[in-house]
């Protein structure tokens, strides 16, 4: 390895109004390196990556790239200084093949050459051992052949620095463990890796060293191999954390909800849900491991009745939910709240405030025309301490809070509703580690109070030391029923895709 | 260099003073025009105050223009608020004209307070169902309410020209084509020298306020308007709070076209709305859906038009002129949103 780091940002600082996302950022990583970019949301890790790939320009710093300082004004500036971006949600023309999304945006004249490109595309993938079938559509693709397909396309445009923002969030353990042996492939040929990611164990299988940040600084950079997960999440947070997860015995109770033979049906009459049965029992975690898309939300969704059943039961407490409104099935005991990507999508009004989103469920039955919000009032104060929101005020609108606070409102409001049935579907999704883990206790504190919960989650190690038993779907269907104390990440992977477990559960 | 950065977040003063200046940046410039024109800008924008608020007639005649905008832009805000796009509020006040209108001509005879509260629910009642068609659709079959309702705005004048040329023309009227005049008892009595559609529309002002902010219904409208997603989620029935606002928001109308045809023209016409529908939308708009400022905005608006039709008189300006100064100052007032936004700054050097 050179003497001078093939990369090199020195001092970066950007501010977006008041917030300074980053503050003098220091990094240096090598060719032949992956060097993983490790911290919590809000950390400064997307803002310093989106400035390399000359998507924000720094307001201070400087840019080397093999020891000569670069200044990028366009993403195109830095395609040309070899640095390509692998983004969390992948910039890809869903309807054309894996060989139009290459083409796009190359500058090779009013006529293509589709054969020679292929020729070029087949050279390339062998040797960085990448499987792509280029004349496959993207939307008949699987996150990780996406993924594989983005990885050559910045290939072709020459990159030598690859940055890979959380690439690893939606994959299941076989697709990382594929990304990884390419990553090992690139690193072998001289390519610079920098990997972004919040998953300790990730960081310590993949990386050569790490860089910490936290609240937009530099904390410290340290080899790999001298490095513990406990010590990585300890510099990440700053103060020591309790890794592990406690699984509350609770003596099994009489059963809460049964889902029957439940089939549920799109827009475009495609079976979203085939044949589903489960049941929870008062007092039980039960897990849901999934590939994103393969039936979760139907699952919320129609046991909350907000999607129409085609046919199957649910039976909650001995009666048949099916064909009733939300509303009555609110009124029953069961909360259902589901945290979309953009966390807002469903169940929150971005608008408004902390009072009148702690209403929704509820106002309607207060008697006559006008709304009291005193109640609601009470309440905001009392999550607000509770569970520590970060708030101006509780007339604020919540779309101005960060993430964290806003699904601590959320939760909050639903936990209030002392439900008897509780589904969850993705409660941390994008959350520091303290609130992650607050957020747990939480949950099994609901547990012990002999609540029943559907726990939807990507995080299959959460998952196994959260929950009882482990149910995996994949595409509408269960393809396996584990007790979680004997279930492996492995196993789960297998069963995401497809492969149906011999051993059903006892 | 200057860049764009977008503002966190603006205070309230801070956003109203910048809309304040590009009103004036909009009377500047129009102002230049004026000075091609040879006439003395501060000369014209004197008089023009001067025409809409210089005597208690000009000022009547500007609360009678400001009247029917008011309440129309309480009747799109409702259904604004929800997003339903609501751009048929000039067919919605033609139609509610038409079935105040039928009261009147069909039963002169009748009680004035009894003949009027008729002509009243008839207003709101044509006005409801003209809008509840797209509502209607949009509910069931998802149909894309801007269009359907602009496009009824146009079967609705029509129907009312059909009428004024055809069924309804009045023989008494010497060929000329009019429906005839309304019976005294059907005309909105005055108080104050302004016919008592200043009342209502104070009234439904802080009944709208009101309603959105304090009720239940209200409350479910901006969830709805937010996320249709959310509403289904705690179990907000949808299809009837769409159909709900959506009479409610055509009522208005259709009572404004009540008020225009027993109050201001004193019979049916074409041209009774005149376009209010449409004006009624920009001031829903610059008002932010808030009632109390939709009071103010429109009371500006139609000084603005009482104002420029004066100075076409008193200085000869052409009419076209005169709404080149509307639309300058519209032009200004929406593009300053993005000021609210984005703020500009000077580029920071890349020096260490």
């Amino acid at each position: 390895m050179s003497k001078v780091p093939y990369i090199s940002m020195k001092k970066i600082t950007k501010t977006f109004g008041k917030v300074i996302a980053n503050n003098n950022i220091n990094l240096e990583v090598n060719s032949g390196e992956i060097h993983a970019l490790l911290g919590e949301n809000g950390a400064g890790k997307s803002t310093l990556m989106n400035i390399l790939s000359g998507i924000y320009t720094p307001d201070r710093g400087s840019i080397f790239i093999s020891g000569k300082e670069e200044k990028f004004s366009s993403p195109k500036d830095a395609i040309h200084a070899k640095i390509g971006m692998i983004h969390q949600h992948f910039k890809l023309v869903e309807v054309m093949t894996s060989l139009e999304n290459i083409m796009l945006g190359q500058k090779t004249g009013f006529f293509v050459n589709k054969r020679k490109l292929a020729k070029e595309l087949k050279i390339l993938s062998d040797q960085y051992g990448l499987e792509v079938d280029l004349n496959k559509r993207v939307y008949d693709m699987a996150v990780g052949e996406k993924q594989i397909l983005e990885i050559l396309k910045v290939l072709y445009r020459g990159a030598k620095i690859l940055v890979l923002d959380e690439p690893t969030t939606v994959f299941t353990p076989q697709e990382t463990k594929k990304l990884f042996q390419i990553m090992y492939k690139m690193k072998q040929l001289g390519c610079a890796l920098i990997f972004i990611s919040h998953k300790m164990d990730e960081v310590i299988e993949v990386s050569d060293k790490v860089t910490i940040l936290r609240k937009g600084e530099t904390i410290v950079t340290v080899d790999t191999k001298d490095t513990s997960p406990e010590n990585l999440a300890e510099l990440m947070v700053g103060h020591p954390v309790d890794l592990s997860i406690n699984r509350v015995k609770v003596k099994a109770k009489e059963t809460l909800l049964e889902v029957k033979n439940l089939k549920v049906v799109d827009e475009d009459g495609i079976e979203s849900l085939k044949d589903l049965s489960f049941d929870i029992k008062a007092g039980e975690i039960l897990g849901v491991a999934g590939i994103v898309n393969s039936g979760q939300k139907e699952i919320c969704e129609a046991i909350a009745g907000m999607q129409p059943v085609k046919a199957g039961k649910i039976i909650f407490q001995g009666e048949d939910l099916v064909g009733k409104n939300t509303r009555d099935i609110l009124k029953k005991g069961i909360s259902m709240s589901f945290i979309p990507e953009d966390r807002l999508g469903m169940g929150l009004v971005g608008s408004m405030d902390m009072v009148d989103n702690l209403m929704l469920k509820e106002y309607h039955s207060q008697k006559g025309f006008f709304i009291d919000k005193k109640p609601a009032v009470a309440r905001a104060n009392d999550i607000i301490k509770k569970l520590q929101v970060k708030t101006p005020g509780i007339h604020y609108p919540i779309k101005n809070l960060s993430g964290g606070n806003i699904q601590k409102i959320l939760l909050g409001r639903e936990l209030a509703s002392d439900p008897k049935l509780l589904i969850m579907a993705y409660p941390v999704r994008g959350l520091d580690i303290n609130t992650c883990y607050k957020i747990y206790d939480l949950i099994n504190e609901q547990k012990k109070n002999g609540v029943g919960i559907l726990l939807i989650s990507e995080d299959l190690d959460v998952l196994i030391q959260l929950s009882d038993r482990i149910m995996v779907v994949c595409s509408g269907e269960v393809t396996g029923m584990l007790q979680a104390e004997k279930a492996t990440k492995e196993g789960i992977g297998l069963m995401m895709t497809g492969h149906k477990s011999k051993v059903k559960e006892a | 260099m200057l860049r764009f950065v977008k503002r966190d977040e603006i205070s309230k003063r801070k956003s109203i003073m910048i809309k304040i200046a590009s009103v004036m940046l909009a009377l500047v410039i129009f102002g230049i025009f004026i000075i091609f024109l040879k006439k003395n800008p501060i000369q014209v924008y004197q008089s023009m105050i001067k025409g809409s608020f210089g005597s208690a007639y000009s000022t009547k005649e500007t609360i009678k223009l400001a009247i029917p905008l008011c309440i129309a832009a309480l009747g799109v805000s409702v259904a604004f608020k929800m997003q339903f796009w609501n751009i048929g509020a000039e067919g919605q006040i033609m139609m509610g004209a038409f079935f105040a209108s039928m009261f009147a001509l069909k039963m002169p005879n009748l009680p004035r307070p009894m003949l009027l509260i008729l002509m009243m629910a008839g207003g709101v009642l044509g006005g409801s169902l003209w809008a509840l068609i797209p509502a209607i659709f949009k509910a069931k079959w998802k149909t894309n309410e801007t269009i359907v309702t602009l496009m009824m705005n146009y079967i609705a004048i029509k129907w009312v020209t059909f009428l004024q040329y055809g069924p309804l023309k009045d023989p008494k009227a010497k060929g000329f084509p009019k429906i005839a005049n309304f019976t005294q008892n059907a005309i909105l009595p005055d108080l104050f020298g302004v016919h008592i559609g200043w009342i209502f529309a104070l009234i439904l002002v802080v009944v709208v306020y009101i309603f959105m902010k304090y009720t239940k219904k209200g409350y479910e409208i901006a969830v709805l308007g937010e996320s249709e997603k959310t509403a289904l989620y705690s179990g907000i029935n949808i299809k009837k709070t769409i159909i709900i606002s959506i009479l409610l928001s055509g009522g208005l109308c259709g009572l404004v076209g009540m008020i225009q045809a027993s109050g201001v023209s004193g019979t049916l016409a074409y041209n009774v709305s005149g376009g209010v529908g449409f004006t009624a939308i920009i001031v829903a708009w610059l008002s932010s859906l808030s009632a109390p400022i939709i009071l103010v905005i429109s009371i500006l608006f139609a000084a603005l038009e009482q104002g420029g039709s004066f100075i076409q008189s008193s200085f000869g300006i052409p009419e076209a002129a005169a709404q080149i100064l509307q639309a300058t100052i519209l032009f200004f007032v929406l593009g300053s949103e993005f000021f609210i936004k984005f703020k500009i700054e000077r580029k920071v050097g890349d020096a260490l």
